[in-house]
């Protein structure tokens, strides 16, 4: 195979890496927050509940967790899901694994604001919903980022998982092009391509540091 | 009427009793300093009249707002000094944006730091902070303010400039109610002194009544500040 058609091909898989990227992103951050409300909540069942779900997410492995998605309602409830079933799969496990790291970040983030700041909030006659968004979430952000940003770069190669499901993302694109040609250099290329896209994240994730440099706590 | 009418104020922390019937009463333009050795209560009394602890029993009255200036100022750090001062008015009392800018110009340059409305409160000292915080504060148009130890985090020196601010708010009348461990400052401003010990009032009155008083419990603690 010629080496712009490889690179072309790759491309394509690299198409469905990035979408895998970011709708993961788009929906375990919304739902790392909520994890991370109930993991602190003081009902105490919503709490263990949380807790079991992130031991569960952080303690199996994600490539398990993705065929656990996928084949789990045939084999429970002898539901067979469509091809097209797969991506969505793909997408619920890795935001559901996500999700649980996130809320610890979050978690740790949230519990070390000083609580003199929801103090000075209440007295300022600030709600609870005012107090988060404007006094507590803002400083959160800017503690957790760096913590955010290893797991987003952790996450581009985490979607190379997806091959257990036969997603036609980049590194799946990359293995059945080495096996047919049988030569390595298609991964190399797509081991590239990874680094230039996570290359690429860390650069957007400076920046966004960089824009909360503006103070100090 | 009282301003503030406290009434038969008992709290405990599980087995430990902090606050036992305190009772007193701060009436409008007064300046209330309550004194006592740590543990005393007095910082807990504050929280309870301002809702951030709640009473087991007894009464507290008062209608109207309130402001809160705390020992470590309590500055949103992410905030400019500007919105620190101006956000609240705007987004909880709904007052007109312009409005609320020029009361709190107004504020700052009274607290001498009028150049400082763009800067953030790390870039300020101490006692700056501080100002800052009696600002955000005053901006609410509170009817009563209080100060929980309110120059404790500060060095000597910012010390002055915080006391002296008090007592310019004393001038205009302001009501405030200060806990503090500063007895000279507590004896020259106040209208009334509280003395507390053990969750108890021991002494409340005018302050050369409470200053030469008789009891043991306060000759004991005032000895120890006039060694």
């Amino acid at each position: 195979m010629l080496l712009s058609k490889i690179i072309e091909e790759l491309m394509w898989g690299m198409g469905t890496s990035i979408e895998i990227f970011l709708l993961t992103l788009l929906f375990s951050i919304p739902l790392g927050l909520v994890v991370a409300a109930g993991r602190m909540s003081s009902f105490k069942p919503l709490q263990w509940f949380m807790k079991a779900y992130i031991s569960i997410m952080r303690g199996t492995p994600l490539m398990l967790q993705l065929i656990v998605v996928f084949f789990g309602p045939y084999y429970i409830f002898g539901m067979t899901l469509s091809r097209e079933f797969r991506m969505i799969a793909v997408i619920i496990a890795f935001t559901i694994n996500y999700a649980a790291y996130f809320a610890e970040i979050f978690r740790g983030g949230i519990e070390s604001i000083p609580n003199g700041q929801y103090e000075a909030a209440q007295v300022l006659g600030y709600n609870r919903l005012e107090t988060f968004f404007i006094i507590i979430l803002p400083q959160v952000i800017k503690i957790v980022l760096p913590s955010i940003t290893n797991e987003v770069i952790t996450l581009v190669k985490d979607t190379s998982l997806s091959f257990v499901l036969a997603i036609p993302e980049m590194f799946t694109v990359a293995k059945q092009i080495a096996a047919a040609e049988a030569s390595i250099s298609a991964l190399l290329i797509a081991g590239g391509f990874y680094y230039v896209f996570n290359a690429f994240v860390a650069f957007v994730m400076e920046r966004f540091e960089k824009r909360l440099d503006y103070y100090d706590t | 009427m009282s301003l503030l009418e406290v009434k038969n104020l008992k709290k405990s922390f599980g087995d430990n009793v902090v606050l036992k019937d305190i009772s007193f009463n701060v009436e409008k333009g007064e300046v209330l300093s309550i004194i006592g050795p740590s543990g005393s209560g007095k910082s807990t009394l504050l929280r309870c009249i301002t809702d951030l602890e709640s009473e087991d029993s007894g009464e507290i009255n008062f209608d109207g707002t309130f402001g809160l200036v705390f020992q470590n100022f309590n500055l949103f750090p992410h905030h400019s000094v500007m919105k620190n001062i101006a956000n609240a008015p705007i987004r909880v009392q709904k007052r007109n944006k312009d409005e609320v800018y020029a009361h709190a110009r107004y504020l700052l340059k009274k607290m001498g730091l009028e150049d400082k409305e763009d800067f953030y409160p790390s870039e300020l000292s101490g006692g700056q902070q501080q100002r800052v915080s009696i600002a955000r504060a005053l901006c609410m148009n509170p009817d009563i303010l209080f100060f929980d130890e309110p120059t404790s985090a500060l060095d000597p020196e910012l010390t002055g400039e915080i006391l002296q601010v008090i007592k310019d708010l004393a001038a205009e009348n302001m009501t405030m109610v200060i806990v503090t461990h500063e007895m000279n400052f507590a004896r020259n401003v106040s209208d009334k002194i509280i003395f507390m010990d053990g969750g108890v009032i021991v002494e409340q009155g005018a302050p050369e009544e409470v200053f030469s008083s008789d009891n043991k419990r306060m000759k004991e603690f005032l000895g120890k500040f006039y060694e």
